[in-house]
């Protein structure tokens, strides 16, 4: 373990937040108008939370937690889709283990399992294939999820779908894109952030170059970041260097993963198997444009939306769930008017309560109880 | 009624088939040969052997061992059957036998019902049922009544075993959840989380190489010993489904206290921590099978720790966290990186069939 314990060391943290605290006090912002970073990944926001990363930092800067848990920008209808396709009595419908608990307008994949659907959770594409082969008589679709990260490996699944000639299995794809929908989250309006912490594991497949229009055009740092707790202070330490400087750049801090122009190999199996759609709807977000993928013509016969009816209807989120303000940063979960009462990891309404990378789960589990006012008589520890 | 019994007492017919079948379920001379053949000579025991369709105890000689009986069921299904450090017979001898320890008792005689699927080979009851005899040997108790069913194939999965126990606490032993107070320690004894990535890693769908072995054990002895060093045990119970964390939670409910867990204390094998890595699993969360959580008054942690460490099941026995005031009903983790967090109760299920 020592490759992971080395990015989580206690006294190098402690170093480093005292650098971060030394660079906002040059910046100079108060804790009334406090430094908006976002992070775009809910990889990101659990191990803030986990580690208990926002404790180490002045009140003067804040986390806002991004858009990218693919789980919790999941619309509603999108949900029911996979019900109705999970509900064919010829189909073993496959999803990633998280993915179940979402909510639909009528149920969950979770209850669609126990009211009879064959939903089995799977750890990858190819376990879907697997069970294709192992079936031949039912129709196996996997359930398609993620940005850029997971969207090469069902990219491959189908390939290989296409190279063995199983004609019994689909991909329900959801994929979606993460560079629309930064632009968007940059577009809206009464937008305050200044500065992102870059996905990693997205670049990981797409590399550091697509991110250059924010600098450029926007004019506000990115970091692409690691995930362990060292990782995210050294990168934001990187994002208050760049304010403090005046420069506005795109920088790679996970340089141990991240290649700058990404994943060849991975691309290419993107770029065959799949084309942009014209919009795609987000939980929260709306319909933003060019934001997600379908399965290209060419592989028609893998695509579970042309091979059966998906009713693909519009459904709006419960009126009382804020999760797109949350999710644009505009309110904590704390603030959201159901959050812990009517919205619990139990009983979700929104997607943000559902998978643990969403940041309203994390703020539930972790930070439900403001700790800070506890910790005032350990407070020379903190900031040691 | 006491299926158990129901043989002559001399004559052990032993079964020819290689499969359970219905007829073994039926009442009739299958069933009862079947008994006879696997269950009884394992048991074998003067209770069972009396024939009747109940065991009967004698209170004065219960009273001898203490004031009060401690009684207890739990119902096994784990998924495989077999897997590293343990098997599904072990844990019901085990795990029923914890139960009765964490309230001090001394475990003295179990049941044993047993729900077998129509098609499960007589040889892999056998060895569950070899597995029942050891563990039960080693825990010094007696499995002195039982009960047979066999399902259609579907209806269960290959095998399930309820065990029911019956104990007696020592007079002077006041042990319960909701007494933690301020000041008091956490104490575990040993490392966590080994019976869940076990069963995670027998069950073959990770293509992860490691092999961690669960770390079913009983602990009455343990918590003998533990007794002995401090009678004024507060709270103890065993880490079972839902891992450390959710006993943590549950004492900090009923004792209306805080408890703070100090994360670099907690003791981890490195292959369950490199698992947890790469499943996003935490390992405060896992199911344990030989692991039990004690609260103990403050001055009473290096007496308890000393005499954990002189037994084998307590030899990675650690102090890992304080009970204080506040907040209440909650417990928070000092991060090993320096930052705290909330430790919840577990949503929803880690894992399917564990136990």
């Amino acid at each position: 373990m020592k490759h992971v314990d080395e990015f989580r060391d206690p006294a190098k943290a402690r170093a480093l937040a005292a650098e971060i605290r030394q660079l906002a006090r040059q910046i100079g912002r108060g804790p009334d108008n406090p430094l908006l970073v976002m992070e775009v990944c809910g990889g990101h926001t659990h191990a803030i939370f986990r580690y208990g990363i926002q404790q180490l930092l002045p009140d003067t800067i804040e986390f806002v937690h991004g858009p990218g848990c693919p789980v919790c920008v999941l619309p509603m209808g999108r949900v029911d889709d996979c019900v109705a396709l999970a509900e064919r009595p010829e189909v073993i419908f496959t999803t990633f283990g998280d993915a179940m608990r979402v909510p639909g307008s009528r149920k969950s994949l979770l209850k669609a399992k126990a009211e009879g659907a064959d939903v089995r959770m799977v750890y990858s594409p190819l376990d879907a294939l697997q069970l294709a082969r192992d079936n031949p008589g039912r129709e196996v679709i996997f359930f398609g999820l993620g940005f850029e990260t997971t969207m090469p490996s069902t990219a491959m699944t189908v390939l290989e779908a296409k190279r063995q000639g199983i004609d019994n299995f689909s991909l329900f794809c959801n994929h979606i894109t993460i560079i629309p929908t930064i632009k968007a989250i940059l577009d809206s309006p009464g937008m305050q952030l200044d500065g992102f912490l870059g996905p990693g594991h997205v670049s990981m497949v797409i590399g550091t170059a697509p991110y250059q229009f924010i600098a450029q055009h926007y004019r506000k740092p990115l970091v692409v970041a690691g995930f362990e707790p060292l990782d995210v202070l050294q990168s934001l330490w990187m994002v208050l260097r760049q304010i403090v400087d005046g420069r506005c750049e795109i920088e790679n801090q996970y340089g141990r993963i991240v290649p700058e122009h990404g994943n060849e190999v991975a691309l290419r199996s993107v770029q065959e198997v799949f084309e942009l759609r014209e919009f795609f709807e987000w939980r929260g977000l709306g319909s933003i444009d060019h934001s997600g993928v379908r399965v290209r013509e060419a592989y028609a016969q893998y695509d579970a939306e042309r091979k059966f009816p998906v009713p693909n209807l519009k459904i709006a989120d419960p009126k009382s769930c804020q999760c797109g303000e949350v999710l644009k940063g505009a309110i904590k979960p704390r603030d959201c008017k159901v959050f812990g009462t009517a919205c619990t990891p139990q009983t979700p309404l929104g997607s943000l309560m559902v998978s643990s990378e969403g940041a309203c789960a994390a703020y539930y589990q972790y930070a439900r109880i403001d700790t800070s006012r506890l910790r005032e008589d350990r407070q020379d520890k903190v900031s040691a | 009624m006491n299926d158990f019994s129901a043989n002559d007492g001399k004559r052990r017919p032993r079964i020819n088939d290689t499969h359970v079948n219905l007829s073994h379920g039926s009442g009739g001379k299958a069933m009862r040969d079947l008994i006879a053949d696997v269950f009884v000579g394992a048991f074998d025991n003067p209770s069972l052997s009396a024939l009747e369709d109940q065991a009967v105890f004698d209170l004065k000689q219960l009273g001898t061992h203490g004031e009060r009986l401690a009684f207890t069921t739990d119902t096994y299904v784990v998924d495989p059957l077999f897997f590293p450090g343990g098997d599904i017979g072990h844990l019901a001898v085990n795990g029923t036998v914890n139960d009765l320890a964490m309230s001090g008792a001394r475990p003295l005689y179990l049941s044993c019902g047993v729900v077998l699927e129509e098609g499960l080979p007589i040889e892999t009851l056998r060895r569950v049922v070899e597995s029942m005899r050891q563990a039960a040997l080693a825990a010094g108790v007696q499995i002195v009544t039982g009960d047979t069913k066999v399902v259609e194939r579907g209806s269960a999965d290959k095998l399930f075993i309820n065990t029911a126990g019956i104990g007696v606490v020592p007079a002077g032993i006041n042990i319960s959840a909701s007494r933690a107070q301020p000041g008091d320690a956490v104490i575990i004894n040993g490392t966590l989380g080994d019976h869940g990535a076990a069963i995670l890693i027998a069950r073959g769908q990770l293509a992860l190489q490691a092999e961690v072995p669960s770390d079913c054990q009983p602990l009455h002895e343990l918590v003998a010993a533990m007794l002995r060093a401090c009678p004024d045990i507060h709270c103890l119970r065993d880490a079972t489904r839902g891992g450390l964390a959710t006993v943590l939670n549950e004492f900090a409910q009923s004792s209306q206290v805080g408890i703070r867990l100090q994360e670099q204390t907690l003791p981890l094998r490195e292959d369950v921590k490199g698992a947890c890595e790469i499943l996003g699993l935490d390992p405060l969360y896992l199911a344990n099978e030989g692991k039990l959580v004690a609260v103990v008054p403050g001055e009473a942690v290096e007496a308890v720790l000393a005499a954990m460490r002189a037994l084998p099941a307590g030899r990675d026995a650690a102090c890992v966290g304080r009970v204080v005031a506040a907040p209440r009903g909650a417990v928070i983790l000092e991060t090993g990186f320096g930052g705290e967090r909330v430790v919840d109760m577990l949503v929803g299920e880690q894992l399917p069939r564990i136990c």
